[in-house]
């Protein structure tokens, strides 16, 4: 590239949400509108400090609710703003209708999610369930592992939000506590404009304006429906490339880049663990325990959830003999219960490719799982494979009998 | 130095414990270290009260899961049951409390021969300069003391990140006063 | 027309395009305007959910001697012949005719 803009960062102790705030500034968005709800609060407490003091020039809007709170970024993008919203949980369920308006909309909103489990009973703990009940919802879904990558993350996102072959709203979701509350070091520009070769303003979407009206939001007949909704799964499809290059763009610009499936020592490994969020971080310091002992385990985390990278699951799937999915949200009624694991699953099926996946539920409402668990997993797996068990339902790890 | 510590924070609920491990952390990154800083959450909390965790290391962290057997113990409030803040401590560890009492008394609290015992009257230190008996900030001058965490200097800044300037100039105070006075007893 | 050529996600880029979209052949009775009759009143312009009554810029003279400065008429293009403005009409100046199909 000819032109790289040098970026001079600063090394800062920040939590997961502080750094999404930081992101936030940093793409300078317009339009902000946001409910508060447990672990998300401080990313926009955080933003409204930011406009406060001068530091982003955006409108904040306050809401009544996380319904609204979509209902006004829907309004502002259509408007052919820049916007931002946040949430996790219930606030994401509430939402939930919302979701659906606004991919089907095309409208390239950006929000982050600290995931979290869902009520009843309460629990403002973390794990997966919100995310994952948002799955067919349209939505691009990146899946952060550190706050460093959480700020990349929703940088890169308002690049693959905007481009023309998706105009799809993107989620960034990341572990709610154990990320968004833990402070870990991250770099962030040094300047607030830094990014703007990389998101350069310039919106392309249909855009609300009285020199030139479009109706947006109109109804289509059964005679039409189905083709709005193919649009949609054409852009899906398209969004994978435009993740990768995304983030091999910002990589170039900005020396940090992720994949879209974070892979290690996959290669001739006997087993390999597949997991996504932070629980990845655990995961990954106890294989290097169990490495040291001589055992071959690969590692892999899947950073893009939707569009679901099957081709790139199948590939690392050739590499080793069996696969391990831990999954942090349970789908109800159905034996293998992890929602990743059904994915993969399905993906290595269509493809011909026989391996044994193993299923395992941990972590559901922050039930804490350490490296020794991961190291009795692993055990617990190798028993299974030794005795050619066929999995029909999934561990459900650590749950008291 | 070791290359990683693992610090766990036991105080009750408006001590300042998670502000406490924070601030650690960030000083540490300011430093140019690695360090991690959480409060607890999770099921690990059943029974106890207020538990902060910090890690400092050389090299990056990537576990996030709850320290269960700790470098370093920090106590800000010794009413706490013994059983639970000792839970885990690692042969050869620390423990830094929050006391006024003799160091034989202090001694025979921990029983353990094992590991070093710090000690620094934080709840007198506060008193006296913040008209509060909020002690995190005493305990973290006293840690970075008898394990070099962090330097004072990014410990001043981080304050001053966090808080007031006026609230962080007391606040530094403090941490000063905490450094010089805190004595390693056995 | 395909998913491609469509607009994405069912907006309409074209302003006011109803206009071409003609929904008078939906009727089976039509309304008539007596014009000797109308007061002027602009009721059925007001309840007429189509828009399809138009104010035309033509004076009338009743035979009565009334003189108004405009006339009011249906556009049978658009109207749907669903009756409100016959309806509330108070002067009972709009006839309900059957289409002849």
């Amino acid at each position: 590239m000819e032109s790289v803009l040098k970026i001079t960062w600063k090394r800062l102790p920040l939590s997961s949400n502080f750094a999404i705030a930081q992101a936030v500034k940093d793409s300078d968005v317009d339009v902000v509108s946001a409910y508060p709800i447990t672990p998300q609060t401080t990313v926009v407490e955080r933003i409204s400090e930011f406009i406060a003091n001068g530091e982003l020039k955006a409108e904040m809007i306050h809401v009544e609710s996380e319904h609204s709170a979509m209902s006004a970024a829907i309004g502002a993008s259509a408007f052919g703003a820049r916007a931002f919203t946040a949430t996790a949980s219930q606030g994401l369920e509430l939402m939930h209708e919302l979701l659906h308006i606004a991919s089907g909309l095309r409208l390239p909103i950006v929000m982050s999610v600290a995931a979290r489990a869902l009520s009843a009973p309460i629990s403002i703990w973390g794990d997966y369930t919100d995310v994952m009940n948002a799955r067919d919802t349209s939505w691009v879904t990146l899946i952060a592992s550190t706050a460093q990558e959480a700020y990349d993350s929703i940088i890169q996102a308002y690049k693959i939000a905007e481009d023309p072959r998706v105009f799809l709203p993107v989620m960034v979701a990341y572990d709610g506590y154990a990320m968004s509350h833990t402070y870990e070091p991250v770099y962030v520009s040094e300047k607030a404009d830094a990014f703007k070769d990389y998101i350069p303003k310039n919106p392309q979407w249909y855009t609300l304006n009285p020199d030139k009206p479009v109706t947006i939001g109109s109804i289509a007949s059964p005679d039409w429906y189905y083709e709005f909704k193919y649009q949609q799964v054409v852009a899906m499809k398209n969004a994978y490339d435009v993740v990768k290059e995304a983030d091999e763009e910002y990589g170039k610009r900005y020396e940090r880049k992720y994949g879209i499936i974070e892979e290690d020592g996959v290669e001739g490994s006997d087993i390999t663990f597949v997991t996504y969020g932070g629980i990845f971080g655990t995961l990954k310091e106890s294989v290097e325990e169990l490495r040291k002992k001589g055992e071959k385990i690969g590692l892999a985390r899947i950073r893009l959830f939707r569009p679901f990278p099957s081709e790139d699951i199948a590939k690392i799937a050739e590499k080793t003999k069996a696969l391990v999915v831990l999954d942090r949200a349970i789908t109800y009624g159905v034996g293998i219960s992890g929602p990743v694991s059904r994915e993969i699953i399905s993906s290595l099926y269509s493809r011909g490719i026989e391996r044994n996946v193993y299923s395992f539920i941990i972590g559901i409402g922050q039930r804490t799982v350490t490296e020794k668990d991961m190291a009795a997993i692993y055990e617990k797996t190798k028993e299974m494979l030794a005795s050619h068990e066929k999995q029909k339902e999934s561990v459900y790890w650590g749950v008291r009998e | 130095m070791q290359e990683r510590y693992e610090i766990r924070w036991h105080g009750r609920g408006g001590q300042g414990a998670v502000t406490a491990g924070v601030l650690v952390a960030e000083a540490a990154i300011l430093d140019g270290k690695y360090a991690q800083a959480y409060p607890e959450f999770g099921a690990e909390r059943r029974g106890a009260p207020v538990k902060a965790y910090t890690k400092v290391s050389e090299k990056p962290i990537y576990s996030r899961s709850p320290i269960i057997n700790p470098d370093i113990v920090v106590i800000l409030d010794p009413s706490i049951n013994k059983s639970i803040y000792m839970d885990g401590l690692k042969e050869g560890g620390m423990i830094l409390i929050n006391s006024s009492k003799s160091d034989e008394e202090v001694k025979a609290l921990i029983g353990r021969s094992d590991v070093k015992i710090a000690v620094v009257d934080a709840t007198h230190i506060a008193l006296d300069i913040l008209k509060s008996a909020i002690v995190n900030t005493a305990m973290v001058g006293a840690l970075v003391k008898v394990v070099p965490l962090a330097t004072l200097e990014s410990l001043e800044k981080a304050l001053h990140e966090t808080f007031s300037k006026k609230v962080a100039d007391l606040n530094y105070q403090i941490v000063k006063t905490s450094y010089e006075k805190v004595k390693i007893i056995n | 027309m395909g998913w491609k050529e469509l607009p994405r996600g069912g907006s309409i880029l074209e302003p006011g395009n109803s206009e071409s979209r003609y929904t008078g052949d939906w009727r089976t009775f039509k309304p008539v305007i007596k014009q000797d009759k109308c007061t002027r009143c602009l009721r059925c312009w007001i309840v007429c959910p189509e828009p399809a009554i138009y104010i035309i810029d033509k004076p009338y003279a009743t035979s009565s001697g009334r003189q108004f400065k405009f006339s009011v008429e249906v556009n049978y293009d658009y109207c749907k012949g669903c009756g409100m403005c016959v309806e509330e009409c108070e002067p009972k100046a709009i006839d309900w005719v059957e289409e002849e199909k």
